[in-house]
């Protein structure tokens, strides 16, 4: 465990937390990414604006992080065709399972949903076999 | 305040918690994911840091009547069926994020590293999402 973060790992799950609090304090909106993704781009319904200024604010805060503090670079080891594969699995997937991390994982466990329970033992289940299939069966360096 | 400039501040709030813990590198993903190698146990603290925070503050937000900005909470309900949909959607969703390491939220916040991938990635998760429009909503 040579790349263990607990500290910064802990800071920031609790920002993310705090940030999934006040959408429903102020908003009443659950913190879902994937859910806002799907819905952001419904520009006829002026309602559905906030899934915008949610998202852009994320991205403008992982731009300014990324100025002006310093961190050890994401290899991006990946082929263009996995990465491709991957989001079409991931877009797909959540949509079906209406939720990803965030909607299911933190939103959803944090109110002992046994729908989310339910799919975040599944889906953490399938990736870590996932992990184990690809790194260590077919030991293919993704 | 608008429910606009709300949502702006709780997801740059997000994106700070994302690149903090650095749950927007798929290598830190990928190093917990993978439970015999190398283990990295951080994303767990992640997790434990945002359900605790997140739990304590929703007790005292959910006996308010309302939300500030809207007439009632938008929550899914907690008793819902587990169906075949959930399972399935969780399975396929499983096999993506351990390909890659990258889920819906994390790769945003990966745009902050200019990188090409990134977009890459966004591009097909559209795509999937788009696909599952085209097959699930036929009305």
């Amino acid at each position: 465990m040579q790349n263990f973060t607990p500290y910064s790992a802990f800071l920031g799950g609790s920002l993310i937390g705090l940030s999934a609090a006040l959408l429903l304090y102020f908003n009443g909106r659950v913190a879902g990414i994937s859910g806002m993704v799907a819905g952001a781009f419904d520009f006829k319904n002026s309602e559905n604006h906030w899934r915008l200024y949610f998202l852009g604010g994320l991205i403008l805060a992982a731009v300014i992080f990324n100025l002006f503090v310093p961190h050890a670079p994401a290899t991006y080891s990946r082929s263009t065709l996995l990465l491709i594969i991957s989001g079409i699995l991931v877009g797909y997937g959540t949509r079906l399972g209406n939720g990803c991390t965030s909607g299911h994982a933190v939103c959803g466990m944090a109110r002992l949903s046994i729908r989310s329970i339910t799919a975040t033992i599944t889906f953490m289940s399938v990736a870590i076999l996932t992990v184990f299939i690809t790194r260590h069966l077919l030991r293919i360096s993704l | 305040m608008t429910k606009n400039r709300a949502a702006l501040l709780c997801g740059i709030l997000f994106g700070f918690g994302l690149t903090i813990s650095q749950m927007n590198n798929p290598d830190k993903v990928l190093a917990f994911l993978d439970v015999t190698g190398n283990w990295d146990a951080s994303l767990a603290f992640v997790m434990g840091g945002a359900l605790i925070t997140l739990a304590t503050l929703q007790h005292f937000i959910l006996k308010r009547p309302q939300p500030i900005y809207d007439t009632e909470f938008h929550l899914p309900k907690t008793n819902n069926p587990i169906d075949k949909r959930l399972i399935l959607g969780a399975i396929i969703f499983g096999i993506g994020w351990g390909l890659v390491g990258f889920c819906p939220g994390a790769v945003l916040a990966a745009f902050g590293d200019g990188k090409i991938e990134p977009f890459v990635f966004t591009l097909a998760l559209g795509a999937g999402m788009m696909l599952f429009g085209k097959l699930h909503n036929k009305n």
